[in-house]
């Protein structure tokens, strides 16, 4: 085998070897989504997210319809403004409400939406003022212990 | 009779002892000899890059089609395993964490010690044979610098190399498995693993593994075939030393690693 084939083999063999280290790289930081279809964007406040995720799925009726983009916090408010992705093919009511939810007891955290009956549809940047919190356990937990002392002195 | 039989006892585990720690003083000091010789490595390309095409290209395949049987199994039994408690969803983290922290490095050092290491000592070992290497060394030429060094340093180049592919192959199959074949949602499956996985703990710890185990792993080839007993027999011996030893140093090198790199990260 001569030297030049042998070259060949070689640069193609590090080329591919340093592509799949960038590509183990990359697939931890943000990968660019590679999905081609037209989406607009929504904007939810919640009090409490809970363990929602970047790309988490936005569902309706359980069909997906879009994901999360970004979670920030508003300074003013104290509340988390969450963007959604919303594929274009769906459009939902002014008085939508969005909930966080959870598939499961263990199962991954996503925002469920159920459509109102407003006859005017949320457009690009528009905003979903119903919204429902993240479910926390402990507080949930904590709560039922309360209840469940104060009946007790009651009696 | 008996106490005769128990002195030659006695004396053989001694002799083995002495033998076993004199060759590891010699490897120790062969290892130096090739870290002292390795700038004619780098000084003449060529001749390295003919160990990376024979130990790194030529592995390739074999490589990339045991990575994808790995994630495709992986795919079907983590998701099994997980869908027991609900938790299906987190294939992608968990395919990922596995391949990219073990699998990937272990697998493919397994694989590589058995595909290029046996090249190489069998290669080193018939030179030694043949007498090639007394007739380099006749003409002046250093074995170490002209055979040994090539050959060692192809090896480390080529392992984080194959390791890398390894893994992405795996994530690769456990994506087919997992999202074409049994419906896990496309974007859990990468939102997990990217959650999940950081660059700074996980990949490059990886990397740092399969670096580790391409210094052993070629090392312990091109000793056993420069100590290789100068026959048939001797070089076959050397053969197998360099596969069996090199998965076994894989295996312990991948614990102690293991321990310091993640015994802080468990909760993570």
């Amino acid at each position: 085998m001569n030297k030049a084939t042998i070259d060949l083999w070689v640069g193609i063999f590090v080329t591919i070897g340093l592509g799949a280290i960038v590509f183990l790289a990359l697939k931890v930081g943000n990968l660019t989504s590679i999905e081609t279809k037209p989406t607009y964007r929504l904007d939810a406040s919640f009090d409490n997210i809970g363990g929602l995720k970047l790309r988490a799925p936005v569902k309706a009726a359980g069909v997906i319809v879009g994901r999360v983009e970004s979670v920030k916090l508003d300074n003013k408010t104290y509340e988390a403004v969450v963007s959604l992705r919303m594929d274009n093919g769906y459009q939902f009511s002014k008085d939508t409400i969005a909930s966080i939810l959870t598939s499961g007891l263990l199962g991954e955290v996503y925002i469920g939406l159920e459509a109102g009956g407003d006859p005017v549809m949320l457009a690009d940047g528009g905003r979903i003022s119903k919204t429902q919190s993240a479910v926390v356990l402990e507080k949930l937990i904590g709560q039922f212990l309360f209840d469940k002392a104060s009946s007790g002195s009651a009696k | 009779m008996p106490a005769s039989t128990l002195a030659r006892g006695v004396r053989r585990i001694g002799a083995g002892t002495i033998r076993a720690v004199s060759r590891a003083g010699f490897a120790t000091r062969f290892f130096l000899l090739v870290l002292r010789h390795s700038p004619s490595a780098f000084h003449r390309l060529q001749l390295t890059a003919r160990e990376i095409y024979f130990a790194g290209v030529l592995s390739l395949v074999v490589i990339m089609v045991s990575g994808l049987f790995v994630g495709m199994v992986l795919g079907l039994q983590g998701y099994d395993a997980l869908n027991k408690y609900g938790a299906g969803d987190s294939l992608g983290i968990f395919v990922g964490l596995s391949l990219v922290r073990e699998l990937g490095p272990v697998v493919a050092g397994l694989l590589f010690a058995s595909r290029a290491g046996s090249a190489i000592t069998a290669e080193i070992g018939l030179m030694k044979t043949t007498e090639q290497l007394s007739a380099m060394e006749m003409m002046a030429v250093d074995p170490l610098a002209r055979i040994v060094a090539p050959r060692f340093w192809g090896g480390v180049i080529s392992m984080p190399l194959l390791a890398a592919l390894f893994s992405v192959m795996g994530v690769f199959g456990a994506y087919l498995v997992g999202v074409r074949l049994i419906g896990v949602d496309n974007g859990t499956f990468w939102g997990n693993m990217q959650a999940g996985i950081g660059f700074w703990p996980d990949v490059t710890n990886g990397i740092i593994k399969s670096l580790v185990f391409g210094i052993a792993v070629s090392l312990i080839a091109v000793f056993e075939g420069y100590d290789a007993n100068p026959t048939a027999e001797g070089v076959s011996a050397a053969t197998t030393r360099t596969v069996v030893g090199g998965s076994l140093a894989i295996l312990a090198l991948d614990f102690v690693l293991t321990v310091f790199m993640f015994r802080g990260l468990g909760s993570g």
